[in-house]
């Protein structure tokens, strides 16, 4: 045991002298976190839009009022003219233009129908989408606020609700994404590295020629990493919870234990990726080509899975990082507890048991 | 096993797929001799090293190290053999003592021996002013000295030196002879490999590696006699160059 404790303090001398992995370690996490919640976002926000008004009556003003007033949309200028339309959106002022008809207040009156044309800049096309959709969503609500009073017979009326994220906070999206990557990065990458590390320096020989068993040796190696992947949850879980105002809804408990779990898996794999890789460059890449980009692309983090390609789709299965977010997204946004998520921590502990029985045969195989 | 022997070797063969790397090598080495370990790269001196350190299980052929089986009792060797390799492997980031205190500690040594002994070990090597100087800002030649006086820090019975003069310049590889020499006075054997010549005549006997099997093994004296030579150079070059041993009847 004490031979283990001077191990472990060794570890540390390491990590803290090394300004690299200390910013890898804890300026990472908190800038991805901070960079993910505010910088990038599905959600807009002022975006600037420009108005082209034929008819300027009492209906086209009020309408106007309201969309200035929400805090989706600022009201960058006032367009005369349709052959002017492309010259704004050329000179990349504005996102979209609407284009309210002549005549609007009297056609609505008369006709019970008017039009107005939303013009996006589809170069980027979800916020295209999502102006859209919002301009629209106003448009309806003074249009229900107009027929009040009437009632019309079979009429269809779509409610839409947006359960365990109603204000879709992009930012809900992204914690569970952000905290897989932190956790993965620091386990895998980090105890591959420091492994490799050992090898290039030709300490890991002196190492397993002492009396120390090599499971002593990787427990040692791995041990403050565990730690400090533990940390680094709780950090993520804290600034969500306090500057994001994320709630987390199931079992606190819960999550820490799942969180272990997954953390457990990615240091196994940051071992197998330490017995096949001789340098530190290599252990790097492989953890970057080979888990990171898995986890960030094939997770559902940011692409849905369900609207990926079969092949894929089989394919994200043997990725940890997609059932442990499907996990912590259960347990921080809906609120369930094991009952509803036994499946994949089950396919999770399977996985873990499998990478760590690998690791060891592997690193069996590398000592002959 | 006779008291004086402290390895003994016999038909010791290590074969990886089809390839033999050592090929029954057969030798003993006495308490307190500075044994000399010879042989060009590729000869298979480090897969014979590895086999007599416990970390690479032999094909073949018997062997036993400090009165232990390379076999079955790996772990008893470790613990009484101290092995530097040719890296002189210590942590750059670590100052002077706490490398030493590492390594003592995994070697189970208490803490109040390794604050005796790393006082010490300071004050022979004159380390005083870099004691608590990271090592990656010291000289080649004093990572040496300080590794070599590592692995001797739990008193091993027998220590191995792969190839410990790598790299530093002559004045320092003759201190690091003294040093030797001075392990080996009180009583500790030497298990050296090297590729200077001029470093094998200060071995009590050497052995000479080629292709797997050991060639010649005798006192550096009477390895010249045996190869009309004048110093170990000529011996080793008769050696690796001729296919065949000169006087194998």
């Amino acid at each position: 045991m004490k031979r283990f404790i001077g191990f472990i303090k060794k570890e540390f001398y390491h990590i803290f002298r090394d300004k690299r992995s200390l910013f890898i370690l804890f300026g990472m996490p908190i800038a991805q976190i901070l960079l993910f919640g505010f910088a990038i976002t599905n959600e807009i926000n002022n975006v600037d839009i420009a108005i082209l008004d034929h008819s300027k009556d009492s209906t086209t003003k009020e309408i106007i009022s309201k969309i200035s007033a929400s805090k989706y949309f600022s009201i960058k200028q006032m367009v005369d003219r349709e052959a002017d339309i492309a010259s704004v959106f050329q000179k990349g002022q504005v996102k979209a233009v609407l284009n309210f008809e002549k005549d609007f207040s009297s056609n609505l009156v008369k006709e019970h129908k008017a039009t107005v044309q939303i013009i996006t800049d589809a170069t980027d096309p979800n916020t295209a989408n999502t102006i859209s959709n919002y301009v629209n969503a106003i448009l309806q609500q003074y249009q229900k606020s107009l027929n009040k009073d009437i009632t019309i017979a079979y009429q269809i009326v779509p409610e839409t609700r947006m359960v365990y994220n109603p204000e879709l906070k992009s930012v809900y999206m992204f914690v569970p994404g952000v905290m897989t990557i932190i956790l993965m990065l620091v386990s895998a990458m980090m105890t591959s590295i420091s492994i490799t590390r050992e090898k290039e320096l030709g300490t890991m020989e002196i190492l397993l020629v002492s009396p120390l068993k090599p499971f002593q040796v990787i427990i040692g190696k791995v041990f403050p990493y565990i730690f400090l992947s533990i940390i680094n949850a709780v950090v993520i879980v804290m600034l969500s919870i306090f500057i994001f105002n994320m709630p987390v809804k199931g079992s606190l408990f819960l999550l820490a234990v799942e969180s272990v779990l997954f953390i457990i898996s990615a240091l196994a794999l940051g071992i197998l990726i330490s017995t096949i890789s001789a340098t530190q460059q290599t252990a790097m890449m492989i953890s970057l080509m080979g888990l990171m980009l898995p986890v960030i692309l094939l997770s559902g983090f940011i692409f849905p899975i369900s609207s990926m390609p079969l092949p894929l789709q089989v394919i994200s299965n043997i990725i940890p990082a997609k059932w442990f977010i499907i996990i912590i997204k259960g347990i921080m946004l809906k609120g369930v507890g094991l009952e509803y998520v036994w499946k994949e921590t089950l396919i999770l502990l399977g996985m873990t048991v499998f990478f760590i029985g690998l690791s060891i045969k592997k690193y069996k195989i590398r000592l002959e | 096993m006779s008291n004086n022997q402290v390895i003994q070797v016999e038909g010791l063969t290590k074969m990886f797929g089809d390839f033999t790397a050592v090929n029954a090598i057969t030798f003993e080495v006495d308490k307190g001799e500075i044994f000399g370990f010879l042989g060009a790269n590729g000869a298979g001196k480090t897969t014979a090293i590895k086999m007599l350190i416990g970390i690479s299980i032999p094909t073949a052929g018997k062997a036993s190290v400090a009165g232990f089986d390379v076999f079955t009792q790996t772990e008893d060797i470790k613990k009484n053999i101290g092995y530097m390799s040719q890296k002189f492997a210590l942590y750059d980031d670590l100052t002077v003592k706490e490398n030493i205190t590492f390594f003592g500690g995994i070697y189970g040594l208490s803490r109040k021996k390794i604050k005796k002994k790393s006082e010490a070990l300071i004050e022979e090597l004159g380390l005083e002013k870099v004691a608590h100087q990271l090592v990656g800002a010291l000289p080649l030649g004093w990572k040496q000295k300080i590794s070599f006086s590592v692995a001797l820090l739990h008193d091993p019975k027998i220590v191995f030196l792969d190839e410990p003069t790598g790299g530093v310049d002559p004045i320092t590889r003759r201190q690091f002879w003294e040093m030797i020499y001075k392990a080996a006075h009180q009583g500790a054997t030497v298990f050296v490999t090297t590729h200077y010549m001029d470093e094998a005549e200060y071995c009590d006997r050497v052995s000479i590696m080629v292709n797997g099997k050991i060639e010649a093994l005798d006192t550096p004296k009477k390895l010249k006699e045996q190869f009309k030579a004048t110093n170990m150079n000529d011996v080793f070059l008769k050696l690796a160059r001729s296919p065949s041993p000169p006087d194998s009847n």
